[in-house]
């Protein structure tokens, strides 16, 4: 039993992250909007949702949560749950709401996301260990963790900071053909990586995410309901999920992260070869994460990122498309919805709307939902059959 | 009253005993009985084997800097006093463990051996951190 073309994404809808919301917004009235969109763009009615997975907004917390957005948006689900696994948390409701589909217990299945980030302050962290043992120390929020995974990685394989400036500075290529990247507005250079703030070594803040607020949401159906839906359906071919660790000080490496089993399960239930994908979403809250990711999920040998990354051209246009909405570091990181921005970006090119950036005859992409520090992963392989 | 504003740590009971020996100035660490192995952060059974025959143990406070950062801009307020070291160390027993590094920046070595030193920061509090051995 697989999950292999079980279930198709026939749906999408994304915001353009606000860097500074306006103040009547609230994640369910994004929610609201993000659902009507999504529907009208798969060419169903609301009725015909009976799944629900919902990403816990931080502006908006609380217990029971599925239910409380589910009434507000009028949906009633035959399977409801918050899906809790840090950034990988979009990735990993794909492949949720596939194994619903595949059990009967569903057939067409709203992911959403949703977030207002006002907040200047990066709270402490909640988890009794991580207050205890963490926040002490000043390992609070995750630019401590990157910056310490980047050391170890320019210790052990070489890695400089021109290769991984080099990520930013394609994905940014693509973001200036994104309308609704956050910072799609003027291109980059590896100098203006390199000589902006030196945050965390040894990061700079171009090689950081910016917290923003915004949303978007998947619809994944039933091979039924996709027969009817407007857009072309893009299966899901394959997907894996692995955990070794929260904080990263207890990963059994800096460098080698649990991508690798995530994506080989993936790459094996899709029974597909790395050198056949046509372009990767790979999660890109730093410019380290994209290196790491490329290696543990296959596309280079490991350690080899950085000489990749500075190697091959990463534009839509390039020899090795990557992140083609400008990935979040371009994009924005609309809290969850960051993480959601990579498997709408393999749905969008898949279904042939990348407009000014398609990338040419685009059949399979590859996307990565990052958890933490390196420390929840899902890898999944999308599909369109032509 | 002190002025102590960064986050603190507020023992549970599975790891009382730990903060309890810092503030004596002593690292212990669980040790399993079953697997021989120790273990950071205390846990309340062996996560490698489960057993619960756990016994704390004074260990050696050596070890070496696995990695690091010098965190220029924190991302809360309580750490916005300045730039600090935030490390990663394997001790020799084997666990790592998230610390603070007392060190010049300029002699910060990813693999530079390491030595525990306690830092009473608050009369009831006392946190692990080291320096360059």
């Amino acid at each position: 039993m697989s999950l292999k073309n079980q279930a198709a994404a026939i749906g999408i809808a994304e915001l353009k992250p606000w860097k500074e919301p306006p103040p009547d917004l609230t994640p369910l009235s994004l929610m609201a909007r993000l659902t009507a969109e999504a529907i009208a763009d798969a060419g169903l009615a609301k009725s015909d949702i009976d799944g629900f997975l919902v990403g816990m907004p931080t502006a908006d917390p609380g217990f029971i949560y599925p239910a409380s957005a589910a009434e507000v948006l009028g949906i009633n689900p035959r399977m409801l749950n918050v899906v809790d696994i840090g950034g990988a948390s979009p990735a990993g409701m794909i492949w949720r709401a596939a194994a619903a589909i595949q059990a009967g217990m569903c057939s067409a299945v709203l992911c959403i996301v949703a977030d207002l980030n006002r907040v200047g302050d990066q709270r402490v962290p909640v988890i009794s260990v991580q207050r205890e043992f963490e926040a002490p120390y000043g390992n609070i929020g995750a630019n401590c963790g990157y910056a310490m995974i980047a050391n170890r990685h320019m210790y052990e394989y070489g890695t400089t900071p021109q290769q991984m400036a080099k990520v930013a500075v394609d994905q940014r290529k693509n973001a200036l053909k994104n309308p609704l990247a956050a910072f799609g507005d003027k291109p980059l250079t590896i100098d203006d990586v390199l000589n902006s703030r030196m945050i965390v070594d040894p990061l700079h803040l171009f090689e950081i995410v910016s917290p923003c607020s915004g949303g978007s949401a998947v619809i994944i159906a039933s091979p039924e309901v996709a027969k009817r839906a407007k857009n072309p359906p893009v299966w899901l071919l394959g997907a894996g999920e692995y955990s070794n660790h929260s904080s990263i000080t207890y990963a059994p490496s800096l460098t080698e992260s649990p991508i690798k089993p995530a994506a080989d399960t993936a790459f094996k239930m899709a029974g597909v070869e790395r050198k056949n994908i046509d372009l990767v979403c790979p999660y890109d809250c730093y410019t380290i994460t994209v290196l790491v990711t490329l290696e543990d999920a296959g596309f280079c040998k490991k350690g080899q990122g950085g000489p990749f990354a500075a190697e091959h051209d990463l534009s839509y246009a390039g020899d090795f498309p990557c992140n083609t909405h400008g990935g979040q570091l371009s994009f924005g990181q609309p809290g969850l919805g960051g993480g959601m921005s990579h498997v709408v970006e393999g749905i969008r090119q898949l279904m042939g709307r990348g407009e000014g950036r398609q990338v040419k005859d685009a059949a399979l992409a590859y996307v990565n939902g990052n958890g933490g520090i390196m420390s929840e992963q899902v890898s999944l392989i999308l599909e369109r059959r032509s | 009253m002190s002025d102590y504003i960064k986050p603190l740590p507020k023992p549970s009971p599975t790891s009382r005993p730990y903060w309890e020996a810092a503030r004596r100035h002593e690292l212990q660490l669980q040790h399993c009985g079953a697997c021989n192995k120790y273990i950071y952060y205390p846990r309340p059974r062996c996560p490698n084997c489960m057993s619960d025959n756990l016994k704390w143990e004074r260990v050696s406070g050596r070890g070496k800097l696995y990695s690091y950062t010098i965190v220029r801009r924190a991302s809360t307020r309580s750490f916005a006093d300045g730039p600090y070291v935030l490390a990663i160390v394997e001790l020799d027993e084997g666990p790592r463990l998230t610390t603070n590094l007392i060190a010049p920046q300029d002699q910060l070595k990813i693999g530079m051996p390491v030595a525990v030193y306690f830092d009473d920061v608050t009369p009831e509090h006392t946190l692990v951190k080291f320096k360059p051995a």
